[in-house]
This record gives structure tokens, C-alpha cells and sequence, in this order.
């Protein structure tokens, strides 16, 4: 009768019936109609105990091909990092894992202090004055930066996105697009450098006049490259437009962020930072901004008081911005975020500190540096002539795709993302190739011999 | 004292030069940053990051974490968030290689653990809600209402109809109508009725072509479940409305009945709540929703299909289309398969009995001291009246911060929005009498101290880390991070 997660025994479950004032649970619940309840048991497989259902979740683990088992160069948005010991132990207490949003400010203070720590950090690495406590993910933050351009700029609806913005990211926003009523109007990439194309951009901000919130930039941008975003901040004030730029916050260990550059919301996915790759999810999206534009900011945050007797303390605050004050007027409709990524986030960025990180993002660019050499011996350049960090767009050979897939298989390789099956008029044979600290020189000789020689000119 | 109660960061503890990792060996050429990145791209200002050794981060981190009451530690009996027993298992299941270092772009046949892993999940959920296809994808309960939804709103333009207004009950979680502003519709207000439950007039007055939902929580916020549920999805589908189930309050339905059965098109579960994975101190969460066949063709892509035991990502062009970066939060929804398997049908029988038996038997400990605004009996909660707290010169607040100092956390407080000074309390099914007992125990010496002795209660919490946190300065001076000048 009893179940292990369930301290109840039958002559418990009598005796509290009794002591509830009635005869049978039924009683309890006369409120369910007979004839809506369920008069059979679930159709699940029969309980398991621990060891069975270990062995079952073990088995459709064992059915993957992780990251641990193939050299995997695949980027776009997710690379895998190497992740000291030291965070999971952090991460496993359950005293941060099986508490709930801090709402009661005096017995949570050390999930508040975490993500006032946690806030600070990203608002140095984005270059900005606040962050908020997360949001789910970095394809979600930018609709979050979507909601909240708009609500800066008196509820215009049109959006400038650079063409090379994250497909997937780009694909998520139109999904909310219809409802909210947005015009996405397209500023392409320039030829030569892969990069936004400014004149593109200015066109659009100047033939709306009136209805762009924002332009959206991303940076390093799809391709792997880096934007100049310098006086794009202008740019978009003069057409009374904010500047949103998709940002990777690794690259701005050892690039300019784009706060500095007067960007007005910088959001992206943060999971590089301490988060496994997990499939994607729990991803670490993360959002940061300016005073000035506090209130539209969306989801929760913390900010530092003092306690009744003068001591330190936080707690969440700015809360008439968020839906359980203002429901239907709320800047966003988030509730639970991504608390625990928050931190694993932290503890990484905690022990790596500013070297560290700068030390993993000059591993990551240097061992893409390594492949781009590699490859060019093979007569293999890059789609562009632009600046990467971690990633890079490769242009191989027509028809040279199938020989690529069949020699990778073979050595258990997944050498990078196809660019066109996931991005109009980008060559078909483009490869996006992503480098990180955790790539051996093995790992990129492979790599780079792989596409070298199935890749080569046929 | 040694022990760090100072609130002091990382900041305040950095010592330049310092750091807690080791520099990483290089074993390809080192041309330094400049050679890879041309100077007008280069950070020029260093983030101001914390400088420390790795036992020092180890031992800041540790000692915050002292700080929180979690469940592990004891009751937690917020309201509406079904704070149940996370499991051990799903936290090393969860981690395994063979999920935790999947990439979400990785070929098909190179995650077909996960892709069966969703699939059954999927099928599961379905089964246990009675409803005919789930989308694991919305990262939240609040994700869920929203891509929901957009879903309903697909669903009605395929029809030739677009549908402006949303119908929402004044007892809702603010979520309801921030999710449906979002998506785009307009909210309306229906009241609840005398006896807290639905005021199906008040619906049916409001109800016409112009409806795409009406979305209710069942059992709604006050623990009541919503006994006239056929006449109200009748009453909606019969103008062509959509009824959506905000599944918050799931748990006090599971193995007992199904909003499929009941007559609901469209939902949401919360896999943190329902299906007990951990809810992190604000996350990550997994909100999938389940829909009626009607539906299916609708929700978000890619979905996951099942060929003859070969699992294929499909994107039928009717989706409306990704809602998240990848599938959504897939290691959560490891932890809730392998909940499931733990139950089993015998075991989710009990889920949603004992969580009913539990609120009810905590509240006629604790009812003579405080009553609820309406009649029970309740299924998974119920939502205490604090207007008699005022009489002696407090508020539900300053109740909440006392009881605390007995080692619980408080409930929710002040919402529902229908009862004064509201406090909510789910114990959930994996709480043992003695724990109802010493709570209700608890709860009567409290009630007594701010009769006796209301300005101990006033300032109260007593025994916690801090005294009463200031929240109406933190909201004035708005210190948001470390202010390091």
C-alpha cells in the first residue's frame, strides 16, 4: 500500500480519514462527479523499484552518442566546455536544488545573495548596469528583448534582424510574431565580410519611420563572426529605435561587449558558462540592460536592503513589472526561469575568474585559428573574410558533402553544422565548424584531415 | 565568528591575481590574442570578476547555501507549487553522459535514447491526462500557457476565425492573463461565485464568437475542484471556445480523474511540480502541454515520431513553429520519466489521494484557530482567511515571517486575490502525519502568540539569518549588483 516516496500507511490513511470527519476518501472528493472520475488504473508500465528504473533510464542513455563519445565540432549556439568538479558539487546541494523562488526573503538569502552575484557578473560581462535573475533560454531571452524593444519605444511592432541572426533563434521569434502583430524586416549580410550590412540597416530604419522598436544584431553572428557595432547605437536613436544585440558572453571576455557600445538590451544563452549541453536544455538564457529601462525589463530580479536590525540583506524587488502584480499588463509572462543554471553560471565564472575565462575563450579561438590554417593548406577558406571566435563558416567542395558525412561516421566525428540546411542562400556546402578548450590537437588533426581529403577537390 | 553571516560577496572577498582553476595546457600553437582578434574588437576594461581559489568559491557558495530553507531540510508547504520530495535517483540519472552531453543538433540517429526517452514521456503524460498528444517543449508552466495559446489561436485562424478574447476567472495565477496578453488576446474577468468556485453565469454572459478560451485552473486556486467543469466546457465549446487547464494544481487530480475526461481541449503540466523534479530555487522548470486531437497538428515543432521504433523529428507545416532553442528542458523531463516508472499505477493512485487526504486532515487541525473563506472539503490545498490576524494588529505577512521561525517555510501569501489576507497551504502527498501534526501544532502556537504577545509576531522572523528584510528600500534605492566604486 505504502510507497517509498509516500509516508503513509494503511492504518495511517484509516485513522486520518477519520480524524478529517469522514468515512471513505471518497467522501473527500464528492465534489468530482462519479461519473468524471477514473474507474481504472493508469495505463503506465507497473512501479519500478530504483534498480529497474535505473536500468531503464540507463538503457535509452546508453542508446545516445554523447559528447563524451564522439569529437563533436558542432556549435550554433551550443559548445561544449569543460566544467570544473568543483560546480556540480555546488550545483548538487540540495539545499539550492530543492528550494523554490525566494519569495520569503529571510529564510532564502542564500539563493538572493547568489543571483544578486550572479546579476552583477553578467552585467560586467555584457557591459551593462543590470541583468535580471535569467530567463529560459537564448532563443527566448531575444523574444523577451522582442517584448520589451516594443515596450520601449511606445509599443512599435517592427523589428530590423540581421540576416545572420541564429536560424533557430530567428524562427522562435517569428512564432510569436503573428500574435504580437511584428514585422520582421531582413538586413542582409554583406557579401565579402559576412557582416551586417550598415546601409542595409539605416534603409530600413529610415523608410519606417516611426515603426521600428529595434534592430537586432547578433554577435558573433551566425557564421562565427564578429559585428562591429560601432555607432549602430546611434543608428537606431536617431530613428527613436533601441539597439538589441544577441551577444555569446565568452567572446566578451576578450571582445568589447555591447553595452559599451550604447546597446540598449544585450541578451543571449549563457549555458557555455558552467551549463552542460543537455540537449539544449535547461539552457541558461540571460538578459541585460539599463536603469533607464528597468521597467520594462522582463522576469525577476534581486536588489540589496537592509534587515530590520541593519544587516545586509536581498530580496526580490522591482516586482510591479511582473505578472503575479500586474497580470495581464505585466512587462513578461515568466515565472520560473532558470534558477539552478544560475548557479552552476556563477560558481564557474566564480573559479575561473576574469583570466580564466579570458584564458578559455583565447583556447577556443585559437584552436579554431589551428583548424583554419589546417585547412587551408587543403585549399579550404572560410565562407567569409570576417573576424571569428569560436566558430567559422568553411566553404568545401561541390559535392563534397556525402564524402564528408561518410568518412566522419566512420570516425565518429561530427565535424560541424551544414549551414544551408538550416539558412537561405548560404552555398550548400558550407560547413560551420566550432573549436573549444576541450578539442586535443588530435581531435583538430582529424578534423582537419577528415575535410582535407574527403573534403578536397574531387 | 568565523562563519560568514555578513552577507559579504565574492566581490568583497576577491583578491586580485587570485583564480580557481588551473590554466589549461596548450598543445597547439599559442599566437596570443592580438594575432586572432584586431585591437578595435578587443575588450578594452576587464570585467569585474571575483578572484579567488577554488576552496574559497567552495566554502562562499556553501556557506549561502545554509542560508535556504529547502525541502530536504523540512516542510514547505507553499501553496500552488507543490513543493513534493524530489527523489535522489533522477539527480544521477540525469546527469549521465549519455543525456547531459547531447547536443541539440546532433543527428537523429545519434540521440535516439532521448528522442524514445521523449516519446514515452510524451505518451505518458497523455495517458495520465487524457488527453491525445503532448509537446514536451515549453521550458515552464507559464511557457506552456503561452505556446497553448498560440496554439488555440492556429487552431481558430485555421477556421477562418481570429478570436480576440481570452476569459479568465479573478482567482487565476497572474500568469493566466500575462500569458494571454502576450499571445495576444484580450483578458476578461469572470467572478467567482459565492462558494469560490466558477461563476458559471457571469461565464455564460461573456461567452460569444469572439472567445478563443477560457482558461481555468482545476482545482482552482482556492482547493476547490470546479464541480460544474461538463457545463462549462459545454457552455464554451457550444460558442466554439476552447477550454484550457492551467495544470498548477494537477497534483490533486493524478490517478483520481483527467481533464481530458472532463472536458478540457488544451493544458498544461508542471513536470517541477506534478512529476516532482526539483524546482531549483527558481527553476529550471518543464511545462509541456497536452491537446485534444484537434489540436495536434498545431503544436510546436519539431515533434517526435515513432517509426516502427526508429525516432524521426518531423515539422509539420500546420506547428506553429518552435518555442524554445532546442526541445525544451530535457533533463528535467528525465527526471519525470523516471518518476513515473517509480510510481507506477499503483503508486500515481496515491499521488493525488493522499495530497486531498493531507490538506484536508491539516486543515481541520488548524480550522478552529483560523477559517478559510469557503467550504471544503478541499482537494490538494486550501486558502486560509488572515482578516482575523488584523484584529489584533497584524497581517498575514508578519504571520508568515514567525512561522518560519519554527523551521517551515511559509506559505503562499496573498494570493488568491478573492480572499483577504491570504495564505495557501499544500503539505503535498509525501509529508507524513507527524509532520501535519508538529506543523498544525506550530501553526496554533503562533495563532496564540499574536494574541499574547502580537508584537513578537510583528517582528518576527527571530531564529532565520536576518531579522525582517526592508523590502520597500530595496525596491526604493534599487541596488541591483555589487556596487563596486
Amino acid at each position: 500500500m505504502s510507497h517509498r516516496f509516500i509516508p503513509l500507511t494503511s492504518v495511517e490513511e484509516k485513522e486520518m480519514l477519520q480524524a478529517s470527519g469522514v468515512e471513505r476518501f471518497e467522501d473527500l472528493i464528492q465534489a468530482i462527479p462519479q461519473h468524471l472520475r477514473l474507474a481504472r488504473p493508469l495505463d503506465v508500465p507497473p512501479a519500478m523499484s530504483e534498480m529497474a528504473l535505473s536500468r531503464e533510464v540507463r538503457r535509452l542513455a546508453q542508446k545516445n552518442k554523447g559528447l563524451s563519445e564522439l569529437v563533436s565540432f558542432l556549435g550554433m549556439g551550443w559548445s561544449k566546455h569543460f566544467i570544473p568538479a568543483a560546480v556540480d558539487t555546488i550545483v548538487s546541494r540540495s539545499e539550492f536544488t530543492t528550494a523554490y523562488t525566494p519569495y520569503q526573503a529571510e529564510a532564502s538569502q542564500g539563493s538572493l545573495q547568489q543571483i544578486f552575484e550572479y546579476q552583477t557578473m553578467v552585467a560586467e560581462i555584457a557591459g551593462c548596469e543590470v541583468s535580471n535573475a535569467s530567463l529560459y533560454d537564448g532563443a527566448t531571452a531575444l523574444v523577451e528583448g522582442l517584448i520589451m524593444a516594443s515596450a520601449c519605444t511606445k509599443n512599435r511592432k517592427g523589428f530590423a534582424l540581421a540576416s545572420s541572426l541564429n536560424p533557430r533563434y530567428r524562427e522562435v521569434a517569428q512564432t510569436y510574431s503573428s500574435s504580437n502583430g511584428w514585422t520582421f524586416h531582413d538586413v542582409a549580410w554583406t557579401s565579402g565580410e559576412g557582416a551586417l550590412d550598415r546601409k542595409a540597416a539605416e534603409k530600413v530604419l529610415t523608410e519606417n519611420v516611426g515603426k521600428i522598436a529595434a534592430l537586432v544584431v547578433q554577435t558573433p553572428n551566425t557564421f562565427g563572426l564578429l559585428e562591429d557595432l560601432e555607432g549602430l547605437a546611434d543608428l537606431c536613436k536617431a530613428a527613436g529605435a533601441v539597439l538589441l544585440v544577441v551577444s555569446d558572453p565568452l567572446s566578451n571576455l576578450l571582445v568589447d561587449p555591447p553595452g559599451v557600445f550604447g546597446a540598449d538590451i544585450v541578451v543571449g544563452e549563457m549555458h557555455a558558462l558552467g551549463v552542460p549541453t543537455s540537449l539544449g536544455g535547461p539552457a541558461l538564457g540571460y538578459l541585460a540592460t539599463w536603469k533607464k529601462h528597468l521597467r520594462q525589463m522582463p522576469g525577476r530580479v534581486v536588489g540589496r536592503t537592509l534587515d530590520a536590525e541593519g544587516k545586509r540583506a536581498y530580496c526580490l524587488t522591482a516586482q510591479t513589472r511582473e505578472q503575479h502584480i500586474r497580470r495581464e499588463k505585466a512587462t513578461s509572462n515568466i515565472c520560473s526561469n532558470q534558477g539552478l543554471m544560475t548557479v552552476a553560471a556563477s560558481v564557474y565564472m566564480a573559479l575561473q575568474g576574469p583570466k580564466g575565462l579570458e584564458e578559455v575563450a583565447e583556447q577556443c579561438a585559437t584552436r579554431l585559428a589551428y583548424v583554419r590554417n589546417g585547412l587551408a593548406k587543403a585549399g579550404i577558406k572560410p565562407l567569409f573574410a570576417g573576424v571569428p571566435f569560436q566558430e567559422q563558416a568553411f566553404r568545401l567542395p561541390a559535392g563534397s558533402r556525402a564524402r564528408v558525412e561518410a568518412a566522419c561516421r566512420t570516425a565518429g566525428l561530427l565535424p560541424g553544422v551544414w549551414l544551408s540546411d538550416l539558412m537561405p542562400n548560404v552555398p550548400t556546402e558550407t560547413i560551420l565548424v566550432c573549436t573549444s578548450e576541450t578539442h586535443t590537437k588530435q581531435d583538430l588533426d582529424l578534423l582537419v584531415s577528415i575535410l582535407s581529403s574527403a573534403g578536397g577537390a574531387a | 565568528m568565523l562563519h560568514d553571516d555578513t552577507g559579504r560577496t565574492l566581490f568583497e572577498k576577491s583578491h586580485p591575481g587570485q583564480r580557481g582553476t588551473g590554466e589549461i595546457e596548450w598543445d597547439v600553437p599559442r599566437g596570443g590574442i592580438d594575432s586572432l582578434i584586431p585591437a578595435k574588437f578587443r575588450r578594452k576594461k576587464a570585467p569585474r570578476l571575483p578572484e579567488l581559489s577554488e576552496g574559497e568559491v567552495v566554502r562562499h557558495f556553501t556557506n549561502l547555501s545554509s542560508k535556504n530553507h529547502h525541502i530536504d531540510k523540512g516542510f514547505y508547504p507553499l501553496g500552488s507549487c507543490t513543493m513534493k520530495y524530489n527523489p535522489k535517483v533522477h539527480e544521477t540519472l540525469a546527469r549521465l553522459a549519455g543525456f547531459a552531453s547531447l547536443h541539440p543538433l546532433q543527428p537523429a540517429d545519434t540521440i535516439q535514447g532521448a528522442l524514445e526517452l521523449m516519446w514515452r514521456l510524451e505518451h505518458m503524460l497523455a495517458e495520465i491526462s487524457g488527453m491525445d498528444a503532448v509537446s514536451l517543449q515549453p521550458a515552464a508552466g507559464a511557457h506552456g500557457e503561452l505556446t497553448a495559446l498560440l496554439v488555440v489561436r492556429a487552431y481558430h485562424l485555421s477556421r477562418g476565425e481570429d478570436r480576440r478574447k481570452v476569459l479568465i476567472p479573478d482567482s487565476a495565477h497572474g500568469t493566466n492573463p500575462a500569458s494571454a496578453a502576450i499571445a495576444g488576446f484580450e483578458c476578461v474577468t469572470i467572478k467567482s461565485a459565492p462558494d469560490g468556485r466558477v461563476d458559471v453565469e457571469d461565464l455564460k454572459s461573456k461567452l460569444s464568437s469572439d472567445v478563443a478560451a477560457f482558461m481555468m485552473t482545476n482545482p482552482n486556486t482556492v482547493g476547490l475542484f470546479e464541480t460544474r467543469v461538463e457545463e462549462i466546457c459545454a457552455a464554451c465549446h457550444s460558442v466554439g471556445a476552447q477550454v484550457y487547464m492551467d495544470g498548477a494544481n494537477l497534483n490533486a487530480l493524478v490517478g483520481i480523474t483527467r481533464p481530458g475526461d472532463l472536458g478540457f481541449d488544451v493544458m498544461h503540466f508542471n513536470l517541477h511540480k506534478t512529476f516532482t523534479t526539483p524546482h531549483g530555487g527558481g527553476g529550471p522548470g518543464c511545462g509541456p502541454i497536452g491537446v485534444k486531437s484537434h489540436l495536434s497538428a498545431f503544436l510546436p515543432s519539431p515533434r517526435v515520431e515513432n517509426r516502427d521504433g526508429k525516432f524521426t523529428l518531423a515539422k509539420p507545416s500546420t506547428s506553429i513553429g518552435p518555442v524554445h532553442g532546442a526541445f525544451g528542458n530535457f533533463l528535467i523531463m528525465v527526471r519525470a520519466y523516471a518518476y513515473i516508472l517509480a510510481m507506477g499505477p499503483s503508486g500515481l493512485a496515491q499521488v493525488g489521494r493522499t495530497a486531498v487526504l493531507n490538506a484536508n486532515y491539516l486543515h481541520q487541525k488548524i480550522k478552529a484557530g483560523m477559517a478559510c473563506k469557503y467550504d471544503g472539503p478541499y482537494m490538494h490545498e486550501f486558502v486560509l482567511d488572515g482578516s482575523i490576524l488584523k484584529t489584533m494588529g497584524l497581517h498575514t505577512s508578519d504571520f508568515a515571517k514567525r512561522l518560519m521561525d519554527f523551521g517551515v517555510y511559509a506559505p503562499t501569501i496573498y494570493f488568491p486575490l478573492i480572499v483577504p489576507e491570504a495564505m495557501m497551504i499544500e503539505p503535498t502527498e509525501t509529508e507524513s502525519r507527524e509532520t501535519l501534526d508538529r506543523f498544525a501544532e506550530i501553526f496554533l502556537e503562533v495563532l496564540r502568540e499574536c494574541k499574547d504577545d502580537p508584537e513578537l509576531v510583528h517582528t518576527a522572523p527571530h531564529n532565520l539569518p536576518l531579522k525582517r528584510v526592508d523590502d520597500v528600500k530595496a525596491a526604493k534605492d534599487l541596488v541591483l549588483t555589487h556596487p563596486f566604486d
